[in-house]
């Protein structure tokens, strides 16, 4: 275990050193509120550890945009490879995530259960996983809405992570978690270890008071004990999904939710192949081209998004819930549908109660 | 505010148990500070947690159609906004005046929520009214707000705070607002070059993610299939370029026109804090303007955009 102490007053320079061979990637205030995006020669990342500074969209974007281009085919008759559709010219040389929570990395963890197995690989994923380096942030202070412990991950989770950074206050430790997280740091130019024992006792302590401070849970044991038709058939459908205005708020700021659209466009003589962030709490996502609708009520949308997070991928998976209790979703829904709450009902629902 | 709570819950129950109304359509408590949750109460005791705050900014006109199916009256809390945004449903034939118990709820103001956060600086923990005074806490500090100063701005402008359409009332009346220029920030935009305009318009769009909440939130978008959701054709493109989620915005507003209450609960539900009233607020001004309209007073009166009159406005005809 390498532990590497980086000066505050150094870590800017540090990343100028990086920019040379990374795109830097991290949460910036844009007027009012957080974003993530590609930082400009002179941005840097705004690593603030407090709650009202968590970016509005999860960091999702930087590996599996809301908006990409996969391929694109010429339609120019006269073109000698005209209507075939080949794969665009995306940059994918390294890359760096700084300053993100360690639940939206272990987030990651779960979007490569989708794109990334033995059977399937989606290359734009895999391509962008293979070109980032993640360097997380402690969260010392966690928000009232956390509850990434009781969903099994953490403020101080490394599962995601190349590097995790814990702020002391006087400077950053480093913990190097992989290759590619040492690769960064060298590229950074930081390379005054610790001591091992001292940090890793400073660390330790401190994540024992984030994990304390972490007053927000779920439980969820029972979920998969009970039948997914005994949830389905659930009668509490009906209220959870009263509010819901189905727009995809939820589905858009979750770090977790992978779902994913296919378009076609053409402009001139170019035909290009996008892939956008789709949401279950849309009409459309399900619609058949006959018109048909397995989803067409907003109630058999609303469940789904629970269903699935909480009963279908826990039981593929058996990974815990679909969830890394970021409460992102919690804070934006417009009418406040709190996942923590229909968790609880799914999890205490006593079919003959 | 929030001495309305116990009116809300005693009335609610007494109209479910006389059997004016079926179910009634009101708020509940949220679940994080300064939220609150439609809701909707089906028998006598669901009514005891219903709530009423300057929190409940949504408009609950927009759950008309969900309760549709039920055979009796529906009950519903309508603040001003939303007594005009149900008065928009009865003229447009959504729904008939008398499959409705309105509830009116004269209204000092929604508060904003956004303005409230970035004001504190810090996550709050806890957010109580008090009347005229918001109390917000986080773990380290608390803060007395002035709720005027925190009004939601269609609120700071807002002339109909009571509802124009009720069976029965909470409260008394409150005094009407007198504002001098209603159209005060239209004008500013107004008055910009069309360069200006053009870039005010692109950077005010340029975060939406097009989840669609201020659309899904809006009384007036209750189209079966919204014209970015056709699939066959396919009107408009689904990804994140600037042209497509224009078109959604602006389409949208026109399709608004002569119908918009100015209820803001489309700036109330947009996650990017996107000021999308913006683009509706010139089409209430030009109605005001033109046609002496505002929309929702009167489920007598046709609205402006379905009537033809001798003497309409025709100067914009070249």
């Amino acid at each position: 275990m390498k532990i590497i102490k980086i000066d505050k007053k150094e870590w800017e320079q540090g990343l100028d050193k990086a920019r040379e061979g990374y795109h830097l990637f991290g949460p910036v205030k844009d007027e009012n509120y957080h974003i993530i995006k590609e930082l400009g020669s002179t941005d840097y990342p705004d690593m603030d550890l407090s709650a009202s500074s968590d970016t509005i969209l999860s960091p999702k974007s930087v590996i599996f945009p809301q908006t990409e281009k996969m391929l694109t085919a010429s339609l120019d008759e006269s073109q000698e490879n005209h209507h075939i559709m080949e794969r665009v010219d995306t940059d994918y040389s390294p890359r760096a995530l700084l300053g993100i929570k360690p639940y939206d990395a272990r987030a990651f963890k779960f979007l490569e259960l989708n794109f990334d197995t033995e059977e399937y690989k989606d290359p734009y994923f895999c391509d962008a996983m293979a070109a980032t380096t993640f360097v997380g942030l402690a969260v010392n202070t966690p928000s009232k809405f956390d509850f990434s412990t009781s969903v099994g991950t953490g403020p101080f989770d490394e599962t995601g992570l190349d590097i995790l950074l814990v702020d002391t206050d006087k400077e950053y430790l480093a913990k190097v978690i992989t290759d590619k997280g040492d690769d960064f740091l060298s590229k950074c130019g930081f390379d005054n270890k610790a001591d091992e024992q001292g940090a890793l006792k400073t660390i330790e302590a401190l994540k024992e008071n984030a994990e304390k401070a972490i007053g927000s849970e779920v439980s969820h044991g029972k979920l998969k004990d009970k039948t997914i038709l005994e949830l389905y058939n659930a009668s509490f459908w009906e209220d959870i999904s009263f509010s819901c205005i189905n727009c995809g708020t939820c589905t858009y700021v979750c770090p977790t939710c992978w779902c994913f659209d296919i378009q076609d466009e053409a402009k001139d003589n170019v035909c290009t192949r996008y892939k956008n962030w789709d949401t279950c709490m849309s009409r459309l996502f399900t619609e058949h081209a006959t018109g048909h609708n397995p989803r067409e009520s907003k109630l058999s949308r609303v469940r789904q998004r629970f269903m699935h997070k909480l009963k279908y991928f826990p039981d593929k998976y058996d990974q815990g819930l679909m969830c890394v209790g970021c409460g992102r979703c919690v804070k934006h829904c417009p009418v406040n549908i709190d996942i923590r709450e229909v968790c609880e009902q799914m999890n205490s629902y006593e079919e003959n109660a | 505010m929030h001495t309305y709570t116990e009116k809300i819950q005693a009335l609610a129950k007494d109209i479910i148990k006389q059997g004016k109304a079926e179910v009634v359509i009101g708020f509940k408590m949220g679940t994080i500070p300064m939220a609150s949750n439609p809701f909707f109460a089906k028998n006598e005791e669901d009514t005891d947690k219903l709530i009423w705050s300057s929190t409940c900014g949504l408009n609950l006109a927009n759950y008309l159609s969900n309760v549709k199916e039920i055979d009796g009256k529906i009950g519903i809390f309508a603040k001003g906004c939303d007594s005009r945004n149900i008065v928009t449903h009865i003229v447009e034939n959504k729904i008939q005046r008398d499959k409705l118990h309105i509830i009116g709820v004269p209204c000092t103001g929604m508060v904003d929520k956004k303005k409230i956060s970035l004001s504190f600086g810090e996550e709050i923990t806890e957010f109580i009214e008090d009347n005229d005074t918001l109390i917000v806490k986080s773990a380290t500090k608390e803060e007395k707000l002035n709720k005027a100063e925190f009004l939601r701005s269609n609120c700071e402008t807002c002339t109909h705070r009571n509802p124009v359409i009720y069976d029965e009332l909470i409260s008394d009346l409150v005094e009407e607002q007198v504002i001098e220029d209603q159209f005060a920030d239209v004008k500013k935009i107004e008055a910009m070059s069309s360069d200006e305009k053009w870039q005010f318009f692109d950077d005010l769009t340029a975060n939406c993610i097009r989840c669609y909440a201020c659309r899904n939130a809006c009384p007036l978008c209750y189209c079966p299939t919204c014209f970015v959701d056709e699939s066959g054709p396919q009107w408009v493109g689904k990804g994140q370029n600037d042209d497509d989620t224009k078109t959604f915005h602006y389409l949208r507003a026109y399709h608004c026109a002569g119908r918009c209450t100015d209820c803001g609960a489309c700036e109330e539900a947009c996650p990017m804090d996107i000021k999308v009233r913006n683009f509706t607020r010139k089409l209430n001004k030009d109605s005001f303007e033109f046609f002496n309209w505002e929309a929702g007073l009167d489920i007598n009166q046709r609205p402006p955009l379905d009537t033809y009159q001798p003497d309409d406005p025709d100067d914009f005809i070249m």
